[in-house]
């Protein structure tokens, strides 16, 4: 780290710029709150820091298309501070909300939290369960990608060297629409999921489930989108037995690791409950809404 | 291992007088301010011109012999000023110290510091550099070639004990049994303490329950890494900036260890980053020192995190045994532990006090308690607050929770049955004097936590602790400015950040001034005679007793200056309320003497008014204490939130109200942490899992309620103002406490620590059918 250079880039085209000149290890630096952790305990040696913060289009909250825009390096804080964005997303902004401390969410960003490439992020499965796509910028232009395709496994992305997420675009709400996000933590904070759950809905005028997502997060090497388990939801009025059929699916589908953190056992477990818990706070909120 | 007085030692007896400033919470808190506006200087905070950067290299094995170490390549790093191995630190003949609550051996001390012929677990420091910056440090260390031959490991301390297991010393052999084996053995030692006939006392019994339990190690967690400075001069002297809980110590330790005169060494005790019986080993200082020595710069080492996890103590993981035997109307005849503790990489875990305090709550006629030090690859244990006693305090009250619940008794009537009181005969040696063990469990069994209605999930549990005074080594001294403010030099260390105050209040009592006008520093090793580390609860207890006698000698000097002005006799002169006043009206009318006034005037009257004292404090005046805790278990989650907590402890006399209820609440707040989530996590490969606050997880402020507090005062009456140590006894009860109460709400009794969501669940799970059935 002895070459270590800092650059804060003004423009999208800067950055790409400062990132396609230099040959050594780059990182992009949204909040930092993972960059910087990284170097202090020598798991990178980056020789170039490329700050984002300053580009406008990474900043930015805005209604768009009737649905919703917002900046990758927009610091949590921020998206909380947002009532209308709060009011439409509340299973993006769970997510959100967990992220370490108040300290910690005054920087992380959605991006950086995509960006990093954790199975356990806490952002990631709202995001996927919200359909959310990425508007990715390098140095062959821009690109749209669904979120659910950013993350491949444990510390790597689909992202070419010199891309950088934008900003991300989630799609208009239908009526009785409600999401939510819940992880299992021993800590009441400042801890790392063992399971996460998101889960997405809309209702029809009846009650009857006509859309449905549902995410794993910390089971696999990245958030898992389980089809079978929305599928179980799809069609019914969310009652005991298609929640029931919903919690199966999403157990068959966690293929967890062993480890400090939880037993494959265990986060299988939790997993189904926490859908089960997470299924009835979107249900809740897609009733109201 | 047992306390005891020495024939020499000093106690000053307890004094019932009506207390101005003893007792009140003056607002003055010298040490706060600066810590809250970060400008404390702790260790790491210390810079000297010139400085180096040290950094250790350390073993990635758990467990095997180190064929060579070559360090030609790290020495030739451009800004590499030294390297250091084995090579550099003399050998060490086997010699017993003691070092806070554990003792050690210098033989292994050095080997620790420093591995020789073997390491012993990750983290074991093979090598060390200075270098002009942190990246040349860590270049040099990636350069350092070592050559080990990797040996069979051992983690557990039940797989260490078994006949079969890779042995860490080929020359152990198993003290406290007779004959000694011939076989070598990771049982470093076996001791036993007896009272009465066990046998007898079962047959007595209506009921006996016997149990197993098994605890992980836990780490102290102070926020502060160890950090030490060291500047060893041209002209030989050494001097030393260093984190640490008892610099006299270090200073011994040191210049036993690099063969140095004492009267060259000055080390100097930081403000401190929490210790909690962590802190009273050396581990970077020989090193910083020998580092110093060889680039003639001064070296400064900061541990990282993840280096404090691997390599300093924990404290013991430990497997237990508990059978007690009691009588159908509660009356227990009998109990018998074993308690095998591991003790890392080298012998000296904290069996021998934990094995005192085991059944030392209660009466009981027969007592058998055995227990064995058990080396494995881990780090050495060091002491963590009340060392040993919250692991077997664990399986004792989960023991007789069990036993209550079986002749129909609710808990708290169940201990005060058979509680111990002034005179009951403890099973390690001396009757207890006066202490307040009744009155903690009466003032629980009335508090209103007691009536608050529990919910489905919900359950209450009970749980007590007992540990010791420490008295040692003790000195002060207290200098009399000419304004007639008052200097007072302890030479304990502050670990709790409180003791400043306590200390400058008894001394404003002595000297009738107001607490403000007293500032009390820590001194460095040349300052005063030597002091023991602050552990053993003493800090307050054992510095008091020491300020005391300063301030007595001080008046004494004061009495003088008055009489020479009023050109009486010193013994016609008495101070009281902070003045000199003459002894009766035969003497004359004189007008009152300030200390301001004598002060002023004592440089042409004699000299400078100090006092000072040099003490073998006697020990005595052990604490006690009961916890109350409410919690909801989830069932489908395992999940264990803690609702209520309420502490009641026996504090003698609380010189600062507040801050013991600060220090009551900080231990069961780890005793919580220790109890729920905390425990380290071993590799197949004998590698720590988790060294890092991520993994390792310590409580935060979400994870526990307000802890309620109420201080009882039954004084202790070797010491002048009642006082008794009171910073260990609150992390005692915890683990009990909280089990009990997981059982009371869900029926499942839990004997395998961590209480963590996994463990809970897989419990809750198993025991489901037969719940069902029921
Ligand atoms: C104490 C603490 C507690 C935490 N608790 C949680 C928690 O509870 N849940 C959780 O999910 N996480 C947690 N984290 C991790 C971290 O805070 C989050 O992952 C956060 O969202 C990262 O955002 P950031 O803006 O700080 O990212 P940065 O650190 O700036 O970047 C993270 C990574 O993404 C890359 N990157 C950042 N932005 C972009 C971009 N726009 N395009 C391309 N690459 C990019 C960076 O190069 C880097 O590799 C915690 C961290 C700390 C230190």
């Amino acid at each position: 780290m002895d070459n270590l250079r800092y650059e804060a880039a003004d423009t999208l085209a800067h950055a790409a710029q400062l990132i396609a000149a230099e040959s050594g290890d780059v990182r992009v630096l949204a909040g930092g709150t993972d960059v910087l952790v990284q170097m202090h305990s020598d798991m990178i040696e980056p020789d170039l820091i490329v700050d984002i913060k300053n580009i406008p289009e990474v900043r930015t909250i805005q209604q768009e298309d009737g649905g919703w825009r917002f900046g990758a390096a927009v610091p949590g804080l921020e998206l909380m501070d947002h009532a209308d964005f709060c009011a439409a997303w509340p299973g993006v902004m769970d997510g959100v909300k967990l992220i370490g401390s108040v300290q910690i969410r005054g920087r992380a960003s959605v991006g950086g939290n995509l960006c990093n490439a954790s199975p356990a992020a806490d952002s990631v499965p709202p995001m996927i369960a919200a359909s959310a796509m990425a508007t990715v910028f390098g140095p062959n232009g821009s690109r749209e990608v669904p979120v659910q395709d950013i993350a491949v496994g444990p510390g790597k992305t689909s992202l070419e060297k010199g891309e950088i997420v934008v900003s991300f675009s989630l799609p208009p709400r239908p009526a009785h629409s409600g999401d939510a996000y819940l992880r299992f933590t021993p800590r009441t904070e400042m801890d790392i999921a063992v399971v996460g759950v998101a889960v997405n809905l809309t209702l029809d005028d009846a009650g009857i489930c006509t859309a449905a997502r549902v995410v794993l997060g910390a089971v696999a090497a990245r958030a898992l989108l389980v089809q079978e388990a929305a599928d179980a939801l799809i069609g019914t009025s969310v009652d005991d037995a298609a929640i029931e059929n919903m919690i199966q699916e999403v157990r068959a589908a966690c293929r967890p690791i062993d480890d400090k953190r939880g037993t494959i056992e265990f986060r299988t477990k939790v997993a189904g409950v926490l859908a089960e818990r997470a299924t009835k706070i979107a249900l809740e909120r897609a009733r109201g809404a | 291992m047992a306390p005891k007085p020495g024939s020499f030692s000093t106690s000053i007896p307890y004094e019932e007088k009506k207390l101005k400033i003893v007792g009140t919470e003056p607002a003055d808190r010298p040490d706060a301010v600066d810590k809250v506006t970060g400008r404390a200087r702790y260790a790491a905070d210390y810079n000297l011109p010139g400085q180096l950067i040290g950094k250790v290299l350390r073993s990635p094995h758990a467990h095997a012999r180190v064929l060579s170490i070559d360090t030609a390549a790290a020495e030739a790093v451009p800004g590499v000023k030294a390297v250091v191995t084995r090579d550099d630190f003399p050998d060490m003949a086997v010699e017993h110290a003691a070092s806070g609550e554990l003792m050690i051996n210098f033989k292994d001390v050095t080997r620790n510091m420093m591995a020789r012929e073997k390491v012993f677990y990750d983290g074991h420091p093979v090598a060390a550099v200075a270098a002009v910056s942190e990246s040349a440090a860590k270049k040099a260390l990636k350069l350092i070639k070592v050559e080990y031959e990797v040996l069979p490991h051992v983690i557990d301390v039940e797989a260490a004990m078994q006949s079969d297991a890779p042995i860490l010393h080929e020359d152990q052999f198993t003290k406290g049994v007779d004959p000694t084996p011939e076989k070598p053995s990771n049982i470093a030692t076996r001791i036993e303490s007896k009272l009465g006939d066990i046998e007898a006392g079962f047959d007595q019994a209506d009921l006996v329950i016997e149990r197993e339990f098994r605890t992980k190690p836990v780490h102290q967690g102070y926020i502060e890494p160890q950090a030490s400075i060291a500047n060893y001069t041209d002209g030989g002297q050494v001097e030393v900036w260093t984190s640490t809980q008892g610099h006299f110590v270090f200073r011994a330790q040191i210049a036993k260890l690099l063969q140095l005169d004492m009267s060259k060494i000055t080390v100097t005790a930081a403000e401190l980053g929490g210790g909690f019986g962590g802190k009273n080993n050396v581990y970077l200082e020989p090193l910083a020192v020998v580092l110093s020595r060889k680039s003639r710069r001064p070296v400064k080492m900061v541990m990282t995190r993840d280096e404090v996890f691997r390599a300093t103590g924990p404290t013991s993981g430990t497997h237990t045994k508990v059978k007690i035997g009691v009588t159908k109307d509660g009356r227990i005849t009998a109990g018998q532990a074993e308690l095998n503790y591991q003790s890392g990489a080298f012998a000296g875990s904290s069996v021998p006090m934990a094995a005192i305090t085991v059944f030392t709550r209660y009466d009981i006629e027969n007592v058998l308690v055995v227990g064995h030090d058990v080396t494995c690859n881990r780090p050495k244990v060091a002491a963590y607050r009340a060392p040993g006693a919250p692991m077997i305090a664990f399986g004792v009250e989960s023991v007789l929770d069990e036993l209550a619940e079986g002749v129909g008794m609710d808990p708290v009537s169940f201990r005060l049955k058979n509680a111990a009181r002034e005179g009951t005969q403890t099973h390690y040696g001396p009757k207890l004097g006066p202490i307040g063990f009744v009155e903690t469990l009466e003032s629980a069994q009335a508090h209103p936590h007691m009536q608050e209605k529990l919910g489905p999930n919900q359950g209450r549990g009970v749980a007590t602790g007992f540990w010791f005074t420490l008295g040692k080594e003790t000195s002060a001294t207290l200098n009399v400015g000419e304004d007639g403010t008052v200097n007072v030099i302890m030479g304990t260390v502050d670990v709790t950040g409180g003791g400043r105050s306590a200390l400058a209040m008894v001394v404003a009592e002595e000297l009738g001034i107001p607490t403000e006008k007293v500032r009390v520093k820590s001194g460095d090793t040349t300052a005063l005679g030597f002091n023991f580390m602050t552990a053993g609860s003493r800090g307050t207890a054992a510095g008091s007793m020491a300020t005391v006698k300063a301030s007595r000698d001080a008046i004494q000097k004061a009495c003088e200056v008055a009489a020479r002005i009023w050109e009486v006799e010193t013994e016609e002169v008495v101070w009281e309320d902070g003045h000199a006043r003459p002894a009766s009206t035969n003497v004359g009318d004189f007008e009152p003497l300030s200390l301001a006034d004598l002060a002023r005037r004592a440089g042409a009257l004699g000299g400078t008014i100090a006092g000072h004292a040099e003490l073998d404090v006697a020990m005595g005046g052990p604490g006690f204490g009961t916890h109350i805790v409410d919690v909801e278990v989830d069932r489908q989650t395992g999940a264990v939130k803690v609702l209520r907590y309420t502490l009641v402890q026996d504090a003698g006399k609380a010189v600062y109200p507040k801050f013991i209820e600060g220090q009551f609440q900080g231990g069961a707040v780890q005793g919580i942490g220790m109890a729920l989530n905390e425990e380290y996590i071993y590799s197949e490969k004998g590698t720590l899992e988790n060294p890092g606050f991520l993994d390792y997880r310590v409580p935060v402020a979400s994870d526990v309620p307000f802890i309620n507090t109420e201080i009882v005062e039954v004084p202790n009456p070797m010491h002048p103002y009642g006082i008794r140590g009171i910073g260990e006894v609150p992390i005692i009860p915890p683990i009990a406490a909280l089990s009990n109460a997981i059982y009371h709400a869900t029926g499942v009794r839990l004997r395998d620590h961590p209480l963590s969501p996994p463990k809970v669940l897989a419990a809750l799970d198993e025991a489901a059918p037969a719940i069902a059935a029921e």
